[in-house]
């Protein structure tokens, strides 16, 4: 059978020319029978206002996309008629880094794909391997995370403000909140020596113990904390305008944020009292004594709600974590898992043998799985690893709320305008480290 | 020496001659430029250090302590590259920045910055053009800055930037109409235009902003939305738009744009200074306002005037490091739904109240007259207040569309409804 060539005799309205002598592109698509056809000028919905949409490209350098996400929305006029994400800018590879990595290396990794809780993540992971290894940690170990993944909580919510903020235009609370995260980061440097990448667990324990006079400066921010979020509270729960941005918008019911996955803030805000803290404890979260607030109406107002009430609870579950603090070790007394010390390393047989066995190889957990998920501030955050009983894991996955709750954005933004578009993506409170990996 | 001047002198309160009317012009016009770029300059210092006081933090220290932090800005903008896209519109782009920085500097020769000096040459009136239609000339210029702004947005060929421009085109026209309705009530009253003359009413009488409290709210709000300043600042929403209209304007160029803020801000004050708190009249006292004119009197009444001016200034600034942005509809239904319709039912009402107390017998600038006319104005403010609460002002987001409205938008863009073409050798 002879091949047939087919010639397209396309009828140009131009030269094909743009004003500079340039080839102008003619945009092709394809008709149901595979044919070439250009795209014709869509007919207009409401004649008397002929016009066309408008693509716009919302990042990847976009000051209020937090980071590379990149939003394609058609726009009519203003109004967000269709909302495409594109994610991946930020891709790293941490996962699969960490599969030619021990536990305790691994860790770094964690700092760094949430980056606005660290602290938080190391817990997180740290919890995850010592369900693989089968270790329980210490008392005084399970408290001072307690402390770090509030502290945690409470640096993140404080971005989240601060940015929402200045997303919505209001540019003072940003930095009066910014000013007691810098607070928290020096106790934190204090502690563990680093401010944004902490790396304050280890496999067992915590990197450091915290340093004398430590529980006076937490104290002291506990107390003087709640006075900065009820500033910014009086600046912006009852304001006409902030309540008239947010109230309506990105509506989510309970049953959509279901289905879509959405947890944390997002689908507290829903009105679905869901919290692992309190459905699925860790660190004897169910002792401590703290309401998990709740929104109606899951929108961006309820889920702003959510989060500045969830600064406060944070607040109380230091206030009672400071108070029981108990005296003791730090971390567990196995030196198949924690180095010894450095000074019985080099006196003490067996310790340099466990020293040089974890410095060389590391720590080794039985064959097995665990995943363990704890409620990080975008929502709930699982750390997934698969052990072969070598030291380092075949396989490891992060479970991040920021890329699960991102999902739901086209449906959220669409309808809205393109401001909404902005109010809305902060109110999700993404990391892209966490969703891109 | 003397008798060089001898012919020109006149007595402190004669008309001055041409000759020295020239001179005096050209002297008023050159130290009112440079007090008021130098003053533009200044305020973006202050208002950076504002700011900082407000955010809890330094602000500018390092150049010469913080006070030549002006200085190495503008330096700054003349030395840094100058950036032409490659798809502008070359000329537009070019006379945007223009456009939007002189009717700024124009609107300020009609405003009269101080009391007349009696020099021995004769009257010299503080004002640059002492137009007997003052008051219309800056509604007339003022509405030519939204060029600028559109020629901007449009010719730079970028898409946050038309964004930009078409935001602050709706915006500037739907305010100007608040803003040109509101100030009626203080021509009803002066029963003049020329800005001179609404100042010596005010003087004689009352400040306008105690018979007028409800025209001052709207022509305050819609001179915020005519500066583009927060919570107005739509055209530039750097959270939205990148800088909105001038995304893609770089050195002095972008600079310009950022004077011409300033430029608008300080006029703006300084007309509602005029129109509603006096203009250069001290408060509580005539002695201002007779003659003899000497130079002293004209002193403080400039300083007055500066005072109330910068007033508005840091008004400007303290509401923009507090409040948040308005969306865009919710802008236009402040304008369109709240402000206009108020503007004319205030016009309707004050006038009316003006022909009864007229038919009452009762003559303009006495005591009854305007107990009458705050008595209104007190019901009026009592009634907005209780009315339009902050509920009713700021629509919450009602203006999403419908699910349906949506899919049939959707399906205007869908490239299955491309109809094929004539095709050829098939």
């Amino acid at each position: 059978m002879a091949t047939k060539t087919r010639t397209v005799d396309v009828k140009l309205s131009t030269t094909g020319l743009d004003s500079r002598g340039r080839a102008q592109r003619v945009p092709l698509a394809t008709d149901e029978a595979g044919n070439i056809v250009p795209l014709t000028a869509p007919p207009s919905l409401e004649p008397e206002l002929e016009g066309e949409h408008m693509l716009l490209n919302l990042g990847p350098q976009h000051p209020a996309t937090h980071g590379v996400l990149r939003l394609v929305l058609e726009l009519d006029g203003e109004t967000v008629v269709r909302c495409i994400p594109h994610i991946g800018y930020l891709h790293c590879g941490f996962e699969k880094m960490g599969e030619y990595r021990q536990y305790n290396q691994i860790i770094p990794w964690t700092d760094r794909e949430d980056y606005l809780n660290s602290p938080g993540n190391n817990v997180a992971f740290s919890l995850g391997a010592e369900r693989l290894f089968g270790i329980e940690i210490t008392e005084r170990c399970k408290v001072l995370r307690v402390i770090a993944m509030e502290l945690s909580r409470i640096i993140s919510h404080c971005v989240w403000l601060g940015t929402f903020c200045i997303d919505i235009g209001a540019f003072t609370p940003f930095l009066w909140i910014f000013q007691q995260r810098e607070r928290v980061y020096t106790m934190l440097e204090s502690w563990i020596g680093a401010r944004l990448t902490t790396s304050l667990t280890r496999v067992g324990g915590m990197g450091a113990d915290i340093p004398e006079g430590w529980t006076e400066d937490l104290a002291n921010f506990v107390r003087t904390f709640p006075k900065v979020v009820a500033e910014c509270d009086a600046m912006l729960t009852k304001n006409g305008i902030w309540v008239g941005r947010t109230i309506g918008l990105g509506a989510m019911s309970a049953e959509e944020a279901v289905n879509y996955g959405l947890s944390g803030p997002m689908l507290r805000a829903s009105g679905v009292a869901f919290d692992v803290r309190k459905d699925f404890p860790y660190l004897d979260y169910e002792t401590y004594d703290f309401d998990v607030p709740v929104g109606q109406a899951g929108d961006v107002y309820d889920r702003y709600l959510v989060r500045m009430e969830e600064l406060r609870q944070s607040t109380r579950i230091l206030e009672q974590a400071l108070k029981r603090l108990p005296d003791g070790p730090v971390n567990v007394d196995d030196h198949r898992v924690i180095l010894p010390p450095k000074s019985k390393a080099t006196s003490d047989m067996e310790s340099m043998i466990h020293h040089f066995k974890q410095v060389m190889e590391g720590p080794r957990p039985p064959v097995g799985e665990s995943y363990v998920a704890v409620e990080s501030p975008k929502g709930e955050k699982g750390y997934y690893m698969v052990s072969d009983g070598t030291s380092k894991p075949v396989r490891w996955r992060i479970r991040p709320p920021s890329f699960v709750n991102l999902s739901a954005i086209p449906r959220m933004v669409e309808g809205h305008l393109l401001s909404d578009v902005i109010a809305i993506n902060a109110s999700i409170d993404i990391v892209m480290g966490e969703i891109d990996r | 020496m003397r008798a060089f001047f001898a012919p020109w002198m006149v007595g402190p309160n004669a008309e001055p001659t041409f000759l020295v009317w020239i001179v005096a012009t050209l002297v008023k016009m050159i130290a009112v430029f440079t007090v008021y770029m130098v003053g533009v300059a200044l305020l973006t210092l202050a208002e950076r250090k504002i700011s900082a006081w407000m955010q809890d933090r330094h602000g500018p220290n390092r150049v010469g302590k913080g006070w030549l932090q002006p200085v190495a800005d503008g330096v700054k903008n003349f030395v840094k590259e100058e950036t032409y896209p490659d798809a502008a519109n070359l000329p537009l782009f070019i006379l945007a920045p223009i456009l939007s920085f002189v009717p700024a500097l124009i609107t300020w020769s009609v405003i009269p910055f101080a009391a007349p000096w009696g020099s021995v040459f004769g009257n010299i009136e503080m004002v640059l053009a002492p137009l007997p239609v003052g008051f219309l000339f800056i509604l007339a210029i003022s509405s030519l800055g939204v060029y600028g702004i559109v020629l901007a947005g449009w010719s730079s060929n970028n898409k946050y930037a038309l964004l930009g421009g078409l935001r602050s085109s709706a915006q500037m026209i739907s305010y100007e109409i608040a803003m040109g309705m509101s100030t009626i009530p203080v021509l009803l009253l002066a029963g003049n235009v020329s800005l001179s003359q609404i100042v010596n009413q005010q003087a004689f009488e009352t400040w306008n902003v105690l018979n007028l409290t409800v025209a001052f709210l709207i022509f305050l709000v819609a001179a915020f939305a005519e500066t583009n300043r927060l919570p107005f600042d739509l055209p530039e929403a750097e959270s939205e738009l990148i800088t909105g209209y001038h995304t893609e304007y770089s050195s002095m160029k972008f600079s310009m744009f950022f004077i011409a803020e300033y430029a608008n801000m300080v006029t703006a004050s300084a007309l509602m200074a005029t129109l509603f708190f006096g203009g250069w009249d001290i408060p509580f006292t005539l002695w201002d306002n007779v003659a003899p004119h000497t130079a002293l009197k004209t002193l403080l009444t400039l300083g007055c005037f500066a005072t109330k001016t910068l007033f508005f200034v840091f008004l400007y600034m303290w509401i923009r490091w507090t409040l948040p942005r308005f969306r865009y509809d919710q802008l236009m239904s402040l304008g369109w739904k709240l402000m206009l319709p108020l503007a004319l039912a205030y016009i309707v009402a004050v006038a009316a109240t003006i022909v009864t107390l007229d038919a009452l017998g009762f003559e303009h600038g006495s005591v009854p007259f305007h107990v009458g006319l705050v008595l209104l104005n007190t019901a009026a403010v009592v009634i907005l207040f209780m009315i339009v609460d902050r509920g009713r002002l700021v629509s919450p987001a009602y203006s999403r569309l419908d699910r349906r409205d949506l899919e049939k938008l959707r399906a205007v863009s869908s490239p299955h409804r491309a109809q094929p073409v004539s095709q050829a050798g098939d």
